[in-house]
């Protein structure tokens, strides 16, 4: 629990966020902690993915701010909930996953041996060793979202974000997957992870912010997802009500 | 009587030399180019992209008669206008990119057409619209040339970016790898490429030596740069039969030239060994036998 002692986190302070049809969070506060896994918890519709695409830097607030403190590495690493690429494009996994070192190596420049080694072994990391010259049309989505979290980590982002993680992936790859982002968190990175399922946070996620449109809670995992806290989520948020499998699992 | 059918046209008239040296110049820019097109899934962009050329390129024509450079740079002019009209139209408007291009296009297309049926005559418009590539002078030469060098140059330094820009769009803006520039320097280069091919091809089959080439050799290559280096040569091959066949039959040289890299796909379709669909029917022979 690097954060815990040294006090790095992520903050976010009175968010308010909107698109051109309306205000789809207001009133956001809370911070994630470095150093263990954040999850953000709600029902479908209440805004969890904005907010992820506020702190990328994707959706400007309309109020409010976000502010990394404690760490020297504030850039941000973001995997979208689905990638927005071609899965026939004919480029292999170790070209996939290179091109998380690009902002470090430049457009123009030369992969050193030492960046190829690390490519190598981001993919062994990930258990795709056999696959690294496969083309991407080859992998299974769990494999894809192997090779996605090897991109991810080359990047070496202080703060990294995740929507959706585990949608359509196997339980195997999930704990694989999870087993990874625990490296991460213990490098005394920020983790935000974007979750639908309330299990998996509270048997994996040691931070919890429960969404629905404001933030209802936000803090240790067994303190937020309440029966109490859950049903006035239920009540904040008319549109999210009719996510009837978030509630049901509630 | 080899030499007779296959060098000769080359060797004893100059103009059928000046033609091939064309046709092969604009096959080397033209075929890498083209694989990007495809891999963005740009294809029918860059169609609409080469007749957005015609009314600079016709400004171009009344002002310097069918002389290249003119022509040229009224149609990048042209070119890149629409492009850049058509991004900002959809981005103030949230209308798709490709609607509002659509209707740019079409625009520029009636435009073009009036103003050479105004200012000139029925001959020049075809020429506008079909190319003459047998018409190619040396300074029309030395601009295509120029284009190709300048073109393989930028690919040749770019060539990371711009695959992976190509590739997830998305990520590369999300890294603070420059997104948006990349796709700008590749409509640049789609534009300029564009009017190297016009006079050979015309501004209707301008994207003739870029697409088919490219589209066939996706189905023979495993990865870009072996994709890039087949459409080349499928690019160069269809210059050098395209004009022999018209050459031999009499035939036009652009529309020539363009459906023998249309057979090239067609054989492609069948034969390739990456997804073609004989090779997909021996692999599901396979599965069930």
């Amino acid at each position: 629990m690097v954060g815990a002692v040294t006090g790095a986190a992520l903050q976010i302070e009175g968010l308010r966020l909107a698109y051109d049809g309306g205000d789809i969070l207001q009133g956001v506060s809370g911070r994630f902690p470095a150093g263990m896994l954040s999850a953000v918890v709600g029902p479908n519709g209440c805004g969890k993915t904005t907010l992820l695409k506020a702190i990328a830097g994707r959706l400007r607030p309309r109020a409010g701010n976000i502010t990394v403190s404690g760490m020297d590495n504030a850039d941000v690493a973001y995997l979208p909930q689905s990638a927005g690429f071609d899965r026939n494009f004919p480029i292999s996994v170790r070209e996939m996953v290179g091109m998380g070192l690009l902002r470090r190596i430049g457009p123009f420049g030369r992969v050193t041996q030492e960046q190829a080694d690390r490519v190598e072994e981001a993919i062994a990391a990930v258990g795709l060793e056999a696959f690294a010259h496969r083309r991407i049309g080859a992998l299974s989505g769990g494999q894809i979202q192997r090779a996605m979290f090897a991109r991810l980590s080359l990047q070496e982002a202080g703060v990294i974000l995740l929507d959706e993680p585990f949608s359509n992936i196997d339980a195997h790859t999930t704990q694989a997957l999870l087993r990874i982002m625990e490296g991460w968190s213990g490098e005394g990175r920020v983790v935000v992870t974007v979750l639908h399922d309330i299990e998996l946070a509270l048997r994996h996620f040691g931070w919890t912010m429960l969404l629905a449109h404001e933030s209802v809670a936000c803090g240790p995992t067994e303190e937020v997802l309440t029966h109490d806290n859950l049903h006035r989520a239920q009540h904040l948020c008319d549109a999210c009500a009719a996510d009837r499998n978030f509630w049901a699992a509630a | 009587m080899i030499y007779e059918f296959f060098f000769a046209p080359f060797a004893d008239y100059a103009f059928m030399k000046r033609a091939l040296v064309a046709s092969l110049t604009l096959a080397l820019g033209g075929g890498p180019v083209g694989v990007l097109l495809v891999l963005r899934r740009m294809s029918l962009m860059g169609d609409a992209l080469a007749h957005s050329v015609l009314p600079g390129a016709a400004v171009g024509f009344l002002v310097g008669g069918l002389w290249l450079p003119a022509i040229g740079i009224g149609g990048a002019i042209a070119g890149l206008g629409v492009a850049l009209l058509s991004g900002i139209t959809s981005r103030a408007t949230g209308q798709m990119e490709e609607s509002s291009l659509a209707g740019f296009f079409l625009i520029a297309l009636a435009a073009g057409v009036l103003i050479v049926s105004l200012g000139g005559s029925a001959v020049d418009l075809r020429s506008l619209l079909f190319g003459s590539v047998l018409a190619v002078d040396d300074a029309s030469l030395l601009l295509v040339a120029g284009i190709a060098t300048l073109t393989l140059s930028a690919l040749a330094l770019a060539w990371r970016p711009l695959i992976m820009e190509s590739f997830d769009p998305d990520f590369m803006e999300s890294a603070g790898a420059g997104g948006g520039s990349w796709h700008m320097l590749f409509l640049v280069l789609v534009v300029v490429n564009l009017v190297a091919g016009f006079q050979a091809l015309g501004t209707l089959m301008a994207l003739g030596l870029m697409i088919l080439p490219a589209v066939a050799a996706r189905l023979w290559a495993r990865d870009v740069f072996g994709m890039a280096v087949i459409a080349g040569a499928i690019a160069l091959a269809s210059g050098y039969c395209g004009l022999l066949i018209s050459w031999h039959a009499g035939a036009p040289s652009g529309p020539a030239i363009v459906l023998v890299a249309g057979a090239v796909y067609g054989v492609s379709i069948f034969a390739g060994p990456q997804g073609g669909v004989l090779r997909r029917r021996q692999q599901s022979i396979h599965r069930h036998g």
